[in-house]
Order: C-alpha cells, then structure tokens, then sequence
C-alpha cells in the first residue's frame, strides 16, 4: 500500500516535470525577438545567422527542437547561455549555491521566530498578549516578503546602517571560495570573518522571506499547540506538577508540530519562489538576480534552465513532504 | 481559522468590523485619490525640474513650497506621481483580479462539478502551474509578450488563475454533493444550468473574497514587474518604478522610497485584510 503511494506520487512527479518543460519551452519559443540577430556585431551578413541558427538548432521544426533540446537537459546539458557564452548548467550550479543558502538560513529563521510566537502565545492563551499577537501575526502575513525587503533596505540603509544592503559577501575578503557554499565553507576552513560577513549580507534578505512564513508558523502552531493542551495528556502533566511552559514545550508540541511540518514543507517552496525578487532587491547574486538578468537580455537557454531547475526543486520539496508526511503519521501509513 | 473561544478578546475585535470598515476606508482615499487625480494632484506628475532635483519632504531642511513629499533625481514631485500612480495600481488590480476570478472560477466550477477527465485535466494543469516560482513566471511571460499594462494584466490571469481553481473546484464539489442540487436535477434542470443557477450562487462569497486578496496580490505584481522595469515606460508614474527610484537613490533621498512605499503597503494591507475579514464574515461556521 505505502510502496503504491509512493509509486503513484512519484509518477504525477515526473508527469508534472515533463509538463514544465512543455511550457517553458513553448514559452520561450513564442518569445518575439531574435536572439541571434542580437548575439552578432552590427554588419553581420545572413549567412552568418543562418550559421548560428544551425548551431543553436533554431533552423529545426518545434517538435525537433523540443526534442533534441529534452534529450540535452536529461543528460545534464541544457545549453549554452547566449548572453555570457557559458554552459547554462555551469551557470546554474555556480549560483544555486547561494540561493540554497539564503533559502536554507529563512526557513530557520521562520521556523525559530515562529515557533517562539507560538508558544508566547499559547502560554498567554486568552490574554492581551495572545490578541496583540495574533494582530501582527496576521498584519506580519498580509505583507509579502518584497515589501518587507523594501522595509529592510529603508530602515538599515538610512536610519541605521549597520548591515549591508547588497551583495553576498564584503569584496574587500580575500579568499578564493572553491565551492559556493560560502558558510559552509568558511566554516569548514574556520573563516570566521567569512561567515560573519556572509550572515551580515543574508541576514535582510532572510528576514524578508522569513516573516510571512513565520506568522503563519505562529498561527497554525499556536492553534494545535492550543487543542494539544485541552487534552488529557497534558492535564496529566499539569498534576504532575509540570510548569504550564514545561507542558507546552515537553507534551503539547511534540503533537502539535505533525501539521505545522506539513504547512512549512509546502509554504518553502512558496519561500524559495520569494528569493527571485529579494535577491534583485538586495543585489545579491544568486539564482533569481540571474534570472532577471536573463530575463532583460532575453538569454533564452539561461532563462529555460533557471526556471527548469527552479520547478524539479518545488516538485522535488513537495514530492519529499508528503513522503514524509506519509511516514510520520501514523493514519497515513496504514491507510 | 475558527479559533472561536467563546469570551476571548479577539471576538470583541472582529465582532467591531473594524476589520471592514478600516480597510475600506483607505481604498476608499486611494480610490477617490486616482479618480481626481488632475484635480488634487499639485503638480504634473511628468513635470522634470532639474532645480528642484531630490527636494526633501516638507519637515525637513531645504524643502520648497508646495513639494509636500519631496521630489525625485528628475525634480518630479513625489506627491503628484503618488497620486497618478494610484490609477495605474487601481487599474490593474481591478482588471487583473476580476480576469484572473472569472478564469480560475471557471475552471474550478467546472473541474468540482462535473469531474472525471476534465478535473484531472484542469487538476494536472494546476500541478504545473504551481511548479513555477511566480515572480519567474510574471517576469519571464511579459517579457514574453512585450511590457506594458495589457502584459501585466495578462501575466497576472495566467498565473494566478490557480489560486480561483483550487478554492472554488473543492468548494464545488462539496456543494455538489448536496441536497438541493439532487432536487434540481430531480425537477428536471440541466446539469448546466444547476452549475451556474444553484452551485454558482453558493460559491460567490469565495470567490469575493479571493477576488479582494487577488487585487493586493496583482498591486504588489504590478510594482515588482514596474520595480524590474517590465510594468508600462518607467517615466509613467507607478508606484513600483517610484520605488525602483528610490531603492537607487537611496543614500540620497529615502523618501522617493518611503512615501510610494506607504502607499503600497497600505493598500496591499487593506485587500487582503477585505479579503480575510470577509471570508471570516461569510463562513457560516464562524457566524
């Protein structure tokens, strides 16, 4: 039955790829605009053209192109990017690094703001404090992240300047990185000065993907944190005279975290979709700035394999929730 | 939602509307704000006066007369661009939300209601659809189709019509399980027509309330598409280009951000308050 469930979802996995690379391709196909005429200097003669159009395979039908095009990315080659003459998978993986990071660095982020919300709130249940809470809570939500980026650039670019507001790293750092996993691999080489200067560039692109998901995290958590406490088991530990916080944080959220897990896997990816825009707010080089760049220099095969990589991690996060979510509920697994 | 515990606090507060009533308001001031906009705006929102380049706002040193907000690197008064930017950011949030309702609606009616191969067609199609980050997709389909506000408006439907499809195909189909959707068909109605006569109804109030939430969502597009410089000719006063200004300019002159950015998280902030209060105001378990 689970081995079904399994195969099952992983079959509407592949489906949904193979459907993104439909539409990606299709998309950037009817994209108006030669991307050829504009690779070459001005005096380029028709021959010249049709000789690049034979090397980037624009002279074949759709359905050849597609796939020749599928059969490339599935062996790892997605092209070469037209506007920096690299291979796109180079590219891609050179910058994905960073935006892992940044992703990796807010969910924590969401995770320990809002589970700390929701258990304030659940400890101070019926009181001032728990209304106040769930107001910004709910404000905190309504903002999407490049507001609160807007908010970040304003308040630590003008009334208090002491974080920095673009890039990654401080340029003045001499080190040559050899993966791009800058925190890790500082850590790894015991470059404090790199992490240090690495957090202080993520901490306002983080903050700002992190606070919507965690005022959901607060919201949802406190509420099953909240039934949890209705229950008899955590009345038992009240009259073994636990503190109420010592119950809340001992009993009722090892229950009442089952479902926040699930919430926090699909609202991630909704978080990574996020770091487009904020790492162009925050000049940050990562994926999403380079997408957008892609994007204006109409960089067809970058654009194609951005979104692609983009789309196999949501299915991939999505497809590794409800496997977890199928192994960690007990209902599930025997259904 | 429904954390209804009868004495708390919280249901003073909703029970006050001021959840309604707050947010209409300031739709209201934005409203009146674009349909006036030549009437209330000082200046000409176009007008570059390379004198009176970054004035500041009215409480500061150095300001001018008659420049309340300030003005930009171009000597644009930040005000009158305020203003007229509240048409742009109206405009599509109107058109973008009720294309993007009536679409997705569509779709999810008709995935709910009559299942089978079209709901695992429309269900399959959303599976996609959400497989893309949607600010990607916003930037990579109007570059696609050329900038400008049609671009924008059509890029918003194309995207967002998910979020219609997937509230209103399950709401369908637990309205279709009803009652008195057996006693249409009993009395002779075509299936149709009970989808669109007894179910449509029944389902309005969901997709009003989506329709508010999708009108801040396609305001805060429209501004980031306008923040990239792929919204309508960046000399055109949105409130996202005024913010794509001043995130340049800021070492220089932080009100070209802070002032459009009040604006915008104040209206954002008001849809999707509408939105949620009225979702709480039509949920009948919640009445």
């Amino acid at each position: 039955m689970l081995l079904k469930t399994v195969f099952v979802r992983l079959l509407t996995t592949a489906i949904t790829l193979f459907g993104v690379a439909v539409v990606v391709f299709i998309l950037v196909r009817v994209a108006p605009g030669n991307p050829i005429a504009m690779m070459l200097p001005p005096g380029a003669t028709d021959q010249d053209i049709a000789t690049l159009n034979a090397v980037y395979g624009f002279d074949k039908s759709l359905a050849e192109q597609f796939i020749i095009w599928l059969g490339g990315v599935i062996q790892g080659d997605f092209g070469t990017s037209i506007t920096l003459r690299q291979p796109v998978a180079e590219l891609v993986l050179g910058r994905l690094p960073a935006t892992l990071e940044l992703s990796t660095l807010a969910l924590l982020l969401a995770v320990a703001l809002g589970g700390f919300v929701a258990v304030i709130g659940a400890r101070k249940r019926g009181t001032g404090t728990e209304v106040g809470l769930d107001l910004t809570s709910g404000a905190v939500l309504s903002v999407p992240d490049f507001l609160w980026g807007l908010i970040f650039v304003l308040v630590f670019g003008v009334l208090w300047p002491v974080l920095s507001i673009s890039g990654r790293v401080d340029p003045r750092i001499d080190i040559d990185f050899t993966t791009n996993f800058y925190i890790f691999e500082g850590l790894l080489r015991g470059r404090l000065d790199v992490v240090g200067s690495t957090l202080s560039h993520m901490l306002m692109p983080a903050m700002s993907l992190a606070l919507p998901l965690a005022a959901m995290i607060a919201q949802l958590l406190k509420q099953n944190l909240k039934e949890a406490l209705t229950q008899d088991y955590t009345t038992l530990a009240r009259v073994r005279g636990f503190s109420e916080t010592a119950v809340i944080l001992r009993e009722a959220l090892r229950n009442a975290a089952l479902p926040t897990l699930a919430l926090v896997g699909v609202q991630f990816t909704f978080l990574i979709g996020g770091t487009v825009i904020v790492e162009r707010l925050f000049a940050f080089e990562g994926l999403g700035n380079m997408a957008i760049d892609a994007v204006i220099n109409r960089d067809l095969p970058l654009i194609q394999g951005i979104v692609l990589l983009f789309a196999a991690l949501f299915t991939v996060i999505n497809l590794l929730v409800d496997l977890s979510y199928t192994f960690l509920n007990p209902r599930l697994r025997h259904g | 939602m429904a954390d209804v515990t009868t004495n708390s606090p919280r249901l003073i507060l909703t029970d006050t509307n001021f959840r309604l009533w707050l947010p209409l308001l300031w739709i209201g001031v934005i409203a009146a704000a674009a349909l006036l906009a030549p009437l209330i705006a000082p200046h000409d929102p176009l007008a570059q006066d390379l004198m009176l380049e970054r004035l500041p706002p009215f409480f500061m040193d150095g300001s001018e007369p008659g420049y309340w907000l300030g003005t930009d690197s171009l000597g644009r008064d930040v005000l009158s661009r305020i203003i007229y930017g509240a048409r742009i950011a109206l405009f599509v949030s109107l058109i973008a939300a009720t294309t993007t309702g009536i679409f997705g609606s569509a779709l999810g009616l008709i995935a709910g209601f009559y299942g089978g191969w079209a709901d695992r067609v429309i269900s399959r199609l959303v599976d996609i659809w959400m497989a893309f980050p949607p600010v990607l997709f916003a930037v990579l389909l109007v570059a696609v189709m050329g900038t400008g506000l049609g671009s924008v408006i059509a890029a918003i439907a194309l995207i967002d019509w998910t979020r219609f499809a997937r509230v209103i195909r399950a709401e369908t189909m637990v309205q279709a399980r009803m009652d008195y959707v057996d006693s249409a068909r009993i009395g002779g109605a075509r299936r149709a027509a009970t989808l669109v006569s007894e179910i449509l109804p029944n389902v309005m109030p969901s997709i009003i309330a989506l329709l508010m939430l999708e009108m801040g969502i396609a305001v805060i597009v429209e501004a980031i598409l306008s923040f990239v410089n792929l919204s309508i000719s960046s000399d055109d006063p949105t409130w996202g280009s005024m913010i794509a200004e001043g995130r340049g300019a800021i070492h220089f002159a932080w009100w070209v951000l802070l002032f459009p950015l009040i604006a915008l998280f104040m209206t954002v902030l008001s849809f999707s308050t509408l939105g949620e209060g009225l979702k709480q105001r039509f949920d009948p378990v919640l009445k």
